[in-house]
């Protein structure tokens, strides 16, 4: 029998089906990999009892002709998404041992379609980070080396335990959150295919606020079909989330193998930076050629206010989360720490609770909504905003029915290597953020390996609530370029 | 069509008269079964804490979702102020750490609120009127309730009230002395009452105002104000702006100036006294809350509801005037409570003849009713005598049947022991006498006995009261004293 852990989950839905294996057998092997692998940090928590239950459920209704479209397919959640009676902590000492008496729509979606939870997955601190080393939990380590190198490489935030633990073949799949790359750059770094669906695609509903206008739930898997039977799951209208949109969810994986020819492909200059890396660039041709010798025509498109794009996410998402962390107080839930008074006791709290860099953002999103700086930054913020959402529509009111950007202006890089400058580590979502700012689908596929080995991403935007065309192009980029395994070390 | 500007209390300083500035913020709590983003109940009193919802107690990942029926109240009180109503607002965060704001946050509205100017017509005494603009009504989320008394060294939160459904009604600052002040709250508050969008229980907080004091030479530039928090009570907001006028223009007169703070009313002192200054003021940080998309509704929404307004007290008192001769005193004091109004309008309901008795039956249930109620601190809802029974002694005053006299002798009887009163009229013998015969006999007796009486009236004809009263008096007052009238005039020769 082959290494049930390497299976895609359409592979596994067709075993499960064949009975080849049954879904408790499936979900042992996970675990046994999980506790091979707790070097990688990429679990905070994992929950082996409710998971050979929850199995056992599935393998039931399996035998019944009951089961779900994912019956069976062990996950591994973000521990951002509130799981019922499961601790969630969003990797934040804040929350303590915070166990919620309920369900997130995602997660409750996709146990509903028969999915089996394998645990919680590390991720930076309340999603605030591009390393995942503002984990309270510490850093998750990246499945894949540098030839020749153990240096221990980040997998990319703030969804890396997501990204690190499917690259791994820790589960078949998992949740994620992006608000400015989040599930994107992490997949780019760790060679796995990730979507970041449209906004108000996924209900925001149990998943730990970030910022509230760019937070997006989103599949991390191991191949573009993956990625589209996940989204089916996660996807649809809540009506407890007054911003989810109620459209209808299509069957996601009817496109995969669909005919891209005559699709027009924006490539929009803004994106070639100066001092690109060769590779990226060489990257990003291949990729368009691809496309092309699928059919597919390529046009270039200008997005010209992509350079305000970055700035003005770092005052938006701050100045949203600082006041999405206000209800972290110590008053109800969580950590508390002893004081005086109820000023001294928020201070020692949040002091002591919020890591450096949520206390940097909060600090920055507080500033920026004072009075007398509000129209000077949040107000230009929304502004800039707005026009970058008018330069995508220009775009797509020009028939591009997507654009092809790199994923990432690099490898995956060292841990701490880029502790220094905040600046620099926001520099990763350079490609990524313009997509949350205009609430556009995009997805990351794994399109090739840098010189030293390590994997890069093309990313594909697409239009609102189109993520069909994103998983036909991405399945043609994932059919050229071909998938890319981790070497296991551990 | 403006009422002419209404004469205002000015106060008397050192340096002459002082005008009072005044606006206000009412804080009325929404009417409705449940919370405005959440679905847990509204319901007063219960255990703390035990309506309190995810969202209420603003757990990791929880969502706002705006309950219509509070915008549905919103939108009618608006109406009812003659208020623009916006088709497009927008939820704001306004951003403060409190023990009793789960959030960290308010969701108010800030820049653009559900409904825009409006008027409210105050009546003063005098029969003078004075309309007072509003500025705006918004809505926004109550916080909860901190216990102090629970623990030696700890203090408690119980949110039940975190997340109720308030309207905050802004007045322009129109308003120039303590009486208006008192008028226009008791005005809003009827008409948020009519409406049935607040049910203005001050004692339990439903209906709470800030006050914004300045003082200024009259017609001169606005002074300095400061805002008096949390009154809940119609007659401590009078006293607290005739005390806070009076301290601020000590004040400027003694050569010094207004700071601009939040101040507290001690009802027990009789005082306001400073609780926050402007520089200790927050920094709310509002900006638009990303949990909600703005609130919109078609103006079909709007006019669908204009539709079923209830009648409100301005306009029912127009009709009570024209249509039953009222006066606008008397008016007034029927629509001042809607309960009040309902009250008399099911006695009118049950009249024989509306056009000829409404007016004695609003003098009946002003005078008669509600001055026994409140001699014994009543409310009309526990009154001993219904609308059925009061309007039948009305109607038996209006026929002729019984004289005003004996109806007051009726009145007690229904209210001491109940009854129907026409029955009681029958069976008690308190009918009254329009037998011609029967009262020209005892006229006769009169006028025999009284020679000298009948010379006088007939130089003094004032003097037939004299003859009424006596046959009045010997008819147990059941003749009717216009028949007798009429007939010692006939037989007196005058």
């Amino acid at each position: 029998m082959t290494d049930l852990t390497s299976l895609t989950i359409a592979e596994a839905r067709q075993g499960l089906a064949n009975k080849s294996f049954t879904a408790r057998e499936l979900t042992d092997a996970h675990l046994a990999a999980m506790e091979a692998a707790r070097v990688l940090n990429a679990y905070v928590l994992e929950t082996p009892d409710r998971a050979r239950e929850m199995a056992k459920q599935a393998d039931d209704k399996i035998a019944k002709g009951e089961g779900g479209p994912l019956a069976g397919i062990p996950l591994g959640i973000k521990d951002l998404f509130a799981t019922r009676d499961i601790r969630t902590t969003a990797c934040s000492k804040i929350l303590g041992n915070f166990i919620p008496p309920y369900e997130s729509t995602v997660t409750s979606q996709l146990w509903r379609d028969g999915a089996v939870l394998l645990g919680k997955l590390n991720n930076d601190e309340f999603a605030m980070g591009s390393s995942n080393e503002t984990s309270c939990f510490g850093p998750v380590t990246n499945p894949w080396r540098r030839e020749g190198s153990n240096t221990t490489l980040v997998p990319g935030g703030s969804s890396g335990g997501s990204a690190s633990a499917v690259a791994a073949q820790l589960c078949m799949g998992a949740t994620a959150t992006d608000t400015g790359g989040s599930i994107r750059q992490p997949a780019a770094f760790t060679a796995t295919v990730g979507i970041k669906p449209t906004y108000g695609r996924c209900s925001r509903w149990g998943t730990v606020a970030f910022a509230s206008s760019l937070d997006q739930a989103g599949p991390i898997a191991r191949s573009v079909r993956d990625a589209a039977i996940l989204m089916r799951s996660m996807a649809g209208h809540d009506p407890k989330d007054t911003t989810s949109v109620d459209v209808a969810v299509p069957d996601y994986e009817t496109a995969i193998g669909k005919s891209v020819k005559g699709m027009k492909i924006g490539i929009p200059k803004e994106y070639r930076l100066d001092g690109m890396p060769a590779e990226i660039e060489k990257l990003w041709s291949e990729g368009a050629a691809w496309l092309k010798a699928a059919g597919a025509e390529l046009v270039e498109v200008s997005l010209p206010h992509t350079k305000y794009a970055l700035p003005a996410y770092y005052i938006v998402a701050p100045a949203e989360a600082s006041s999405n962390l206000a209800r972290y107080d110590g008053v109800r839930y969580g950590l508390r720490e002893p004081a005086k008074n109820i000023i001294e006791m928020y201070e020692n709290t949040r002091a002591e609770g919020f890591g450096d860099e949520v206390r940097r953002r909060v600090m920055i999103g507080t500033y920026v909504l004072s009075a007398g700086y509000y129209d000077a930054y949040y107000l230009r913020a929304q502004k800039v905003r707005t026009l970058i959402k008018k330069d995508f529509e220009n775009c797509f009111a020009k028939g591009v029915h997507a654009i092809l950007t790199p994923a990432t202006p690099s490898a995956a890089f060292g841990i701490g290597e880029k502790g220094g400058d905040p600046v620099e580590m926001y520099l990763n979502d350079i490609f990524t953020v313009t997509v949350n700012m205009a609430g556009l689908p995009g997805i990351a596929v794994p399109s090739g390996k840098d010189a030293q080995g390590l994997p890069l991403g093309l990313q594909l935007i697409g239009r609102p609530f189109d993520e069909e065309t994103l998983f036909s192009l991405g399945d043609v980029i994932e059919q050229a370029a071909g998938r890319f395994t981790a070497p296991r070390w551990w | 069509m403006n009422a002419p500007a209404a004469p205002h209390k000015l106060i008397k300083g050192a340096t002459g008269d002082w005008e009072v500035v005044i606006g206000m913020e009412i804080h009325a709590q929404v009417t409705s079964n449940s919370k405005l983003f959440s679905g847990a109940s509204t319901t007063f009193g219960g255990e703390p804490n035990s309506h309190v919802s995810l969202v209420d107690a603003a757990m990791p990942g929880m969502l706002p979702v705006i309950n219509e029926e509070c915008v549905r109240q919103a939108v009618r009180t608006g109406l009812g102020l003659n208020a623009k109503i916006n088709l497009r607002s927008v939820f704001d965060r306004k951003n403060y750490f409190y023990p009793d704001l789960p959030q960290g946050y308010q969701i108010s509205q800030y820049k653009s609120p559900i409904v825009g100017e409006g008027e409210v017509v105050l009546e003063l005494d005098g029969g003078r009127s004075v309309t007072i603009g509003i500025e705006r009504l918004h809505l926004e989320q109550d916080a909860g309730k901190l216990l102090h008394d629970q623990s030696p060294t700890m203090s408690y939160v119980d949110l039940n009230r975190s997340g109720v459904a308030l309207m905050e009604i802004v007045s322009k600052p129109d308003i120039r002395d303590a009486e208006q002040a008192k008028a226009y709250v008791t005005k809003l508050r009827s008409i948020l009452r009519y409406l049935g969008t607040c049910d203005g229980d001050m004692e339990k907080g439903s209906l709470r105002a800030d006050v914004n004091v300045s003082v200024r030479k009259p017609g001169g530039p606005l002074g300095t104000r400061c805002e008096i928090k949390n009154m809940n009570s119609v007659n401590f907001i009078g006293q607290a702006i005739e005390y806070e006028a009076r301290r601020q223009i000590e004040i400027i007169e003694d050569g010094g100036s207004i700071d601009q703070e939040t101040r507290l009313f001690d009802p027990n002192k009789g005082e306001t006294r400073s609780m926050r200054s402007k520089e200790e003021a927050h920094d709310y940080r509002y900006f638009p809350d990303p949990d909600l998309l703005p609130l919109e509704f078609s103006q079909e929404f709007v006019d669908e509801l204009k539709a079923h307004l209830p009648e409100l007290p301005d306009q029912k008192k127009s009709r009570f005037i024209t249509g039953f001769g009222l006066s606008p005193y008397d008016a007034s004091v029927l629509v001042a409570e809607r309960e009040s109004a309902d009250f008399y309008e099911t006695v009118l309901s049950g009249l024989a003849d509306k056009a000829r008795d409404g007016k004695l039956a609003a003098n009946w249930v002003i005078n008669e009713l509600f001055g026994r109620l409140n001699k014994e601190s009543r409310d009309i809802a526990s009154s001993p005598v219904s609308a059925a029974q009061l309007g039948a002694i009305v109607d038996l005053i209006g026929e002729g049947t019984i004289s005003g006299k004996i109806a007051k002798d009726l009145f007690e009887i229904v209210w001491q022991e109940g009854g129907d009163p026409r029955a009681l009229v029958e069976t008690r013998g308190m009918k009254q006498v329009t037998d011609l015969g029967a009262i020209e006999k005892v006229v006769d007796d009169i006028i025999a006995t009284n020679p000298e009486k009948v010379a006088q009236a007939k130089a003094k004809p004032q003097l037939v009261g004299w003859f009424v009263g006596q046959v009045m008096k010997s008819s147990g007052g059941k003749a009717n004293p216009q028949a007798v009238n009429d007939l010692l005039k006939s037989k007196l020769g005058i």
